[in-house]
C-alpha cells in the first residue's frame, strides 16, 4: 500500500524498509515469530546477573504476564483510539465487564448469584477448563456493552464519545460497588477458578510459565486479529473515518456501523484482557477498575504510535516496566546512595503527573508517538489550514514566519 | 384558547399549534417543576439543591463557553474548580490563618471579596497560561489532540494539587456564619441564600458582559464563525484567551463557594463535579450560556432529589443516565444550539 511513499537512505535504513516489506506480505507469520523471539528472549533477561540481583526470576516472569494484558489492553484501545480516531476515555469499564463475567461464572459466591453449582461441585482441575471458552464469553459481553453504549453516542460527533465514555468508565465501577447484593460491594468476588489444562491441570499462582505461555499465544492471536482487521475493508473504512468522516461517509462508508464495529471490537478485547487478569489475580473488586487504569492504557497507545500496533505494544510494555521496575529502584538507588535532593522524592507518587507531562509533550511535540504509523504520521503533521489562510501553503507560511 | 388566535392570524395557513403554545410552555414547564420539587423535597432540600445547583451551573458556564468558542471539551475545567476550591482555602486557612466562623460583618465581607477576587484572579491566570501553553498550538491539529492534551491537563492539575496537600481531604475554614433564616417553619441557611445570590449576580453579570460589551460580541462572533470574526478584525487569540480566563474564573469562585459550603477539598473533587457539570452543560444546550445556568440548577435538582428518596449513592450514576438519555433524544440540549453533527 503506502508504506513505500518515503524512500529511506542509508544501509541500516534499508534494512528496515525490507523487513517491513516482508512483514507487511507475511503478516501473521511475522507476528508469531516476533511474539516468540520476545517470549523467548524475555526469560533469558529474567535470569541473568543485573535483572535477578533485584528481583527473582519468578517475579519478572509473573510481571512479564502482567504487563502482557496491558499489552492487550493497549491493542484494544489503538483500534478505537488509533485506528479509527474515536477517543475512549473509560476502557477500564470493559475491563471491568470482562472480569466480573468470569468472576461469576468461575467463583463460588458468583456461582450462588447465577443459581449454578458448578465451581463448587467440579474439581479444579476441569473447572477451570471454562477459563478458555470465558475469554471468548467475557469478549462477547464487553462488546455488547460496547454496542450499547456506542450505539446512542456514535451518531454524534466525536467528543460526546469522549465524554460519555468518561462518564461510564466513572459509573461501571460505581455499579459493582454499590450493588452489594450482586456483587459484593467494595471487597469484589474472590475465589476465582484458575484456568487449567488437560494434562498440565490448574495453573498455580508458584509457576508462572502457564501463565506467560498462554499470554503470549493469546497477544499473538489479537495481534493477529486486529492486523487482518486493520487491513481489511473495515480497516480501510476506519482509517477513512479517522481522517475525514465526512468524506468517508461521502464514499459510501456507513460511518456508524464502522465506527460501532470498533468501539465494540475494542471494548472486547479489553474483556479478554479481563478474563484473563481476573483469573490470575482470583479475585475481582470495583478498584481494581478506575479512571487511572484508562488513562494509563491511553498513555500507553499515545506514547507508543496511535496507529501502530507494535508501537503500542511496546509503549504497553514499556511503561508497565516504568510503573513497577523502574520507579522503585529509582526509589531504592537514590535512598541507598543518599543523594540531596532526589532521595526525598517518591518516585512512585510522581508517576502520573508525569503521564500527564508526556502526554501534553506528546501531543505537542510528537503526536504520531514514539513508534509511529507512517499513515498517521503524515496525517498528524498536515496542519489543517484556515480557510482564511487557504492561500499560504505551509512552506510559504514558514518562510513568513522567518521573516517576521 | 391559545391556539385560537394563531390560526385566525394565519388566515387559513397550516400553523403547528405547538408554535403558539410554546411560549407559554416555557413558562408553564418550569413552574410546574419548581413547585413540585418543593412539595416533593420540602423547603430544606430544595434551597440545598439550589446551592449545589449554584456551583455546577458556574462550573458549567466554563465548560459550555470554551467549547462554544473552540468546540473543545475542556476536561481540565472540573480539576480548575478542584484548584480554585484548595487557592481559596490556601489564602483563607493558610497564609490569613483563620479557621472558624467570623460573625463580625465589617470584617467577614471584605474576607469574602478576598476570597473570590484571589481565587478568581489566580485561576483565570491559570487558565489563559493552560490555554496558550497546551491547547494554542493545536488549533489547527486534528481533533484527537487536544482532547488528548486537555485529559493529560487534567491529570497534571491533579497530580500537583496531590503532591502539595497530600491524597486526603484537606479542610477549608468555613468563615461563613452558620445561622438560619426562619420563615415560617423553614429554617435556610443564610450561606445558601448568600451563595445562590453570588451565583447568580455572576450569571447576570456574564451575561450582561457577553450581550452588552465589545468585547462580548467579539466572543460571539468568533463563537458563530473564527474566520468571519477574523476578517471583520476580531483578535481571536485574544478573545479565545479572554473566554478561557472567564471561564477558569468562573470555576475558581465556584472552588471558593464549595469550600465555603462543604469545608473540605480532595484532589479529586474536580472529577466528578466536572462530569456533571458537562453533563448540565449539555442538558442546557452546549455553547448556550443561559442553558448551562439552567442545566447546573437541575443537575441540583435531580442529584438532591435522589438523595431524598435515598439513592444518595447512586447521584452519579443517576446524572449519567441523564447524560446518555439527553444525548440520545435531545442532542441540541433544552435550549441549545443544534451540534449533532460536525457543522
Amino acid at each position: 500500500m503506502s508504506a513505500s511513499t518515503a524512500v529511506p537512505s542509508g544501509r541500516f535504513a534499508a534494512r528496515r524498509q525490507r523487513l517491513a516489506e516482508v512483514s507487511s506480505r507475511h503478516r501473521s507469520w511475522s507476528i508469531v515469530v516476533g511474539i516468540a523471539i520476545i517470549g523467548a528472549i524475555l526469560p533469558v533477561l529474567a535470569n541473568i546477573p543485573p535483572f535477578t540481583l533485584a528481583t527473582p526470576t519468578n517475579a519478572w516472569m509473573d510481571g512479564f504476564t502482567n504487563a502482557g494484558v496491558w499489552v492487550l489492553l493497549a491493542i484494544g484501545l489503538n483500534l478505537v483510539v488509533g485506528v479509527a480516531g474515536l477517543l475512549d476515555l473509560g476502557y477500564a469499564a470493559f475491563f471491568a465487564i470482562g472480569a466480573y463475567t468470569y468472576a461469576y461464572v468461575a467463583s463460588p459466591f458468583g456461582n450462588s448469584i447465577l443459581g449454578i453449582e458448578f465451581v463448587t461441585k467440579v474439581s479444579p482441575d476441569l473447572s477451570g477448563l471454562v477459563f478458555w471458552p470465558m475469554l471468548l464469553v467475557g469478549a462477547l459481553v464487553a462488546g455488547m456493552f460496547g454496542i450499547l453504549l456506542g450505539a446512542p453516542t456514535l451518531r454524534l460527533r466525536g467528543d460526546y464519545l469522549a465524554i460519555v465514555t468518561l462518564g461510564f468508565g466513572e459509573i461501571v465501577p460505581i455499579v459493582f460497588l454499590n450493588s452489594d447484593a450482586v456483587t459484593n460491594g467494595t471487597n469484589g468476588v474472590g475465589g476465582l477458578a484458575r484456568p487449567a489444562l488437560p494434562i498440565i491441570g490448574s495453573f498455580s499462582a508458584l509457576n508462572p510459565w502457564p501463565y506467560y505461555i498462554s499470554m503470549l499465544v493469546l497477544v499473538a492471536v489479537v495481534m493477529m486479529l486486529a492486523y487482518r482487521l486493520v487491513e481489511s475493508r473495515l480497516g480501510r473504512a476506519w482509517e477513512a473515518i479517522r481522517e475525514d468522516e465526512l468524506a468517508a461517509a461521502a464514499s459510501g462508508i456507513n460511518t456508524v456501523t464502522a465506527k460501532l464495529l470498533a468501539f465494540a471490537l475494542g471494548a472486547s478485547t479489553a474483556g479478554i484482557a479481563g478474563v484473563f487478569n481476573a483469573s490470575k489475580l482470583v479475585t475481582v473488586s470495583p478498584d481494581q477498575f478506575t479512571f487511572i487504569v484508562s488513562f494509563t492504557v491511553l498513555a500507553m497507545v499515545v506514547l507508543g504510535g496511535m496507529g501502530n500496533f507494535w508501537g503500542v505494544a511496546v509503549g504497553a510494555f514499556v511503561i508497565y516496566t516504568i510503573n513497577n521496575v523502574l520507579l522503585k529502584v529509582l526509589n531504592q538507588f537514590f535512598d541507598a546512595v543518599s543523594f540531596p535532593i532526589l532521595k526525598d522524592i517518591d518516585f512512585i507518587q510522581l508517576q502520573f503527573l508525569l503521564y500527564g507531562l508526556a502526554l501534553v509533550a506528546m501531543m505537542l511535540l510528537r503526536p504520531e508517538g514514539l513508534f509511529p504509523n507512517s499513515r498517521r504520521q503524515r496525517e498528524l503533521h498536515t496542519q489543517v489550514l484556515e480557510p482564511g489562510a487557504d492561500e499560504l501553503t505551509t512552506a510559504e507560511a514558514t518562510t513568513e514566519e522567518g521573516q517576521r | 384558547m391559545t391556539a385560537l388566535p394563531a390560526t385566525s392570524e394565519a388566515g387559513g395557513a397550516r400553523v403547528p399549534m405547538g408554535a403558539s403554545l410554546k411560549p407559554l410552555l416555557r413558562l408553564v414547564v418550569p413552574a410546574v417543576f419548581l413547585v413540585g420539587a418543593y412539595a416533593f423535597m420540602g423547603p430544606e432540600q430544595f434551597v440545598n439543591a439550589l446551592t449545589r445547583g449554584a456551583i455546577y451551573a458556574l462550573i458549567a458556564l466554563g465548560y459550555t463557553m470554551v467549547y462554544g468558542i473552540i468546540e473543545l471539551i475542556n476536561f481540565a475545567h472540573g480539576d480548575m474548580f478542584m484548584m480554585g476550591a484548595f487557592v481559596s482555602l490556601t489564602f483563607l486557612g493558610q497564609i490569613l490563618g483563620l479557621t472558624g466562623s467570623i460573625t463580625d460583618i465589617a470584617r467577614l465581607a471584605p474576607l469574602l471579596v478576598a476570597a473570590f477576587f484571589v481565587s478568581m484572579i489566580v485561576m483565570g491566570a491559570i487558565g489563559v497560561t493552560i490555554e496558550r501553553l497546551a491547547y494554542k498550538p493545536l488549533r489547527g491539529a486534528p481533533r484527537l489532540a487536544p482532547l488528548i492534551t486537555a485529559i493529560g491537563v487534567s491529570f497534571i492539575l491533579q497530580n500537583i494539587v496531590m503532591l502539595k496537600y497530600g491524597p486526603f481531604q484537606t479542610n477549608s475554614p468555613k468563615i461563613f456564619p452558620s445561622f438560619d433564616i426562619v420563615i415560617g417553619s423553614a429554617k435556610i441557611p443564610a450561606l445558601s441564600v448568600f451563595i445562590i445570590v453570588v451565583a447568580l449576580s455572576m450569571m447576570v453579570a456574564l451575561q450582561l458582559f457577553i450581550s452588552r460589551t465589545r468585547l462580548g460580541r467579539a466572543m460571539r462572533s468568533t463563537a458563530a464563525d473564527r474566520d468571519a470574526a477574523q476578517l471583520m478584525g476580531v483578535n481571536i487569540n485574544r478573545t479565545i484567551a479572554i473566554t478561557f480566563l472567564i471561564g477558569a474564573a468562573l470555576a475558581g469562585a465556584a472552588g471558593v463557594v464549595n469550600g465555603l459550603q462543604y469545608g473540605v477539598s480532595r484532589f479529586d473533587d474536580g472529577f466528578q463535579a466536572g462530569l456533571k457539570a458537562f453533563t448540565a452543560a449539555v442538558l442546557g444546550g452546549i455553547g448556550n450560556t443561559v442553558g448551562a445556568a439552567l442545566g447546573g440548577f437541575i443537575i441540583g435538582f435531580i442529584e438532591v432529589g435522589a438523595t431524598v428518596m435515598g439513592f444518595s449513592r447512586w447521584g452519579p450514576a443517576i446524572v449519567f443516565g441523564v447524560l446518555v438519555i439527553v444525548l440520545v433524544f435531545r442532542p441540541s440540549g433544552l435550549l441549545g444550539q443544534q451540534l449533532g453533527e460536525r457543522a
